[in-house]
């Protein structure tokens, strides 16, 4: 039974992990205190990404999933920044 | 006949996961939908937003990102140790996830306080006679936390619930799907929040 268990990850893992996004969180604060207008949310934004990845991938055991699944996460957040895009493209351009 | 039973358990636990994926899926439209209209009305009103932002306790909001960010890696911790059978350190990293998210509840009973104090609350006139950009963003400020907080009471629930189970020994280290879906629904938690705090709390 026991080889049908999914890779277990160490507690080190993620608590290297964590260090991570607390340094990103830590970033963020400091770089939008700067008051670069909008280069300072897409910086933000950006940083955020790179978390919402991170915890994903690790937190929520993403790379170690099927393909099925990987594919799946991905089209729902390509799915949102199109709808974005779209939406944008609406009160730009009208 | 065993190897039957163990792969009849295998694929009720892939599908389980995927399940709860799937609902994860919708609760990010939810919070999606919401992330949109902020989009645009802060593109609509630069000014107001950045106005507005102003009054929000961005050391809090800083505290509470930390306190999300360390729960989730202790929910993460917590199935290594079931996987590993470690039994009451699976029950102490729960209680601990418990405690920062009851943390971060105090934090926002603070936060929402200070604003109710300054006549700041959904429908308040003092809000109602602020621009219309500043009425947009505390109105989307108090949508959104209050949605969020909402998924962190929820997310509390499910880990009491998990805490239970996991002292009677109904989940253990053969059968612990219940901890991994309620785990990966404090990701989700989260996962919103880190897109939450730099919109709200660090526009200014």
């Amino acid at each position: 039974m026991k080889n049908l268990r999914s890779h277990i990850t160490g507690y080190s893992t993620y608590a290297i992990i964590l260090v991570f996004l607390l340094v990103l969180t830590a970033l963020s604060v400091v770089v939008t205190g700067y008051h670069l207008g909008a280069f300072s949310v897409g910086i933000a934004l950006l940083i955020a990404s790179v978390k919402v990845a991170t915890v994903i991938s690790y937190f929520m055991h993403l790379r170690s999933e099927n393909m099925f699944l990987k594919v799946a996460v991905s089209g729902v957040f390509i799915l949102f920044g199109l709808v974005i895009i779209i939406t944008f493209f609406d009160y730009l351009f009208r | 006949m065993t190897d039957h039973i163990v792969h009849t358990e295998h694929i009720d636990r892939e599908t389980g996961k995927l399940g709860m994926w799937i609902f994860l899926f919708t609760e990010m439209f939810l919070f999606g939908g919401l992330f949109l209209v902020y989009a645009v009305m802060r593109v609509k009103y630069v000014d107001d937003f950045h106005i507005a932002a102003h009054d929000l306790n961005t050391f809090i909001g800083t505290l509470n990102t930390v306190f999300l960010l360390t729960s989730s890696m202790t929910v993460a911790m917590a199935i290594t140790a079931i996987q590993k059978n470690e039994r009451n350190l699976v029950l102490f990293l729960i209680a601990v996830t418990l405690l920062l998210a009851a943390l971060f509840m105090l934090n926002k009973y603070i936060e929402w306080s200070h604003e109710f104090k300054n006549h700041i609350y959904p429908g308040s006139k003092v809000l109602k006679n602020l621009p219309h950009g500043q009425l947009l963003f505390f109105g989307l400020y108090f949508m959104m936390t209050g949605l969020h907080a909402l998924h962190v009471f929820v997310g509390m629930i499910l880990l009491t619930i998990n805490l239970v189970k996991v002292k009677t020994g109904s989940v253990n280290h053969e059968y612990y799907l219940l901890l991994e879906n309620s785990g990966l629904y404090w990701h989700l938690v989260d996962l919103i929040w880190i897109f939450l705090f730099p919109l709200l709390y660090l526009v200014t």
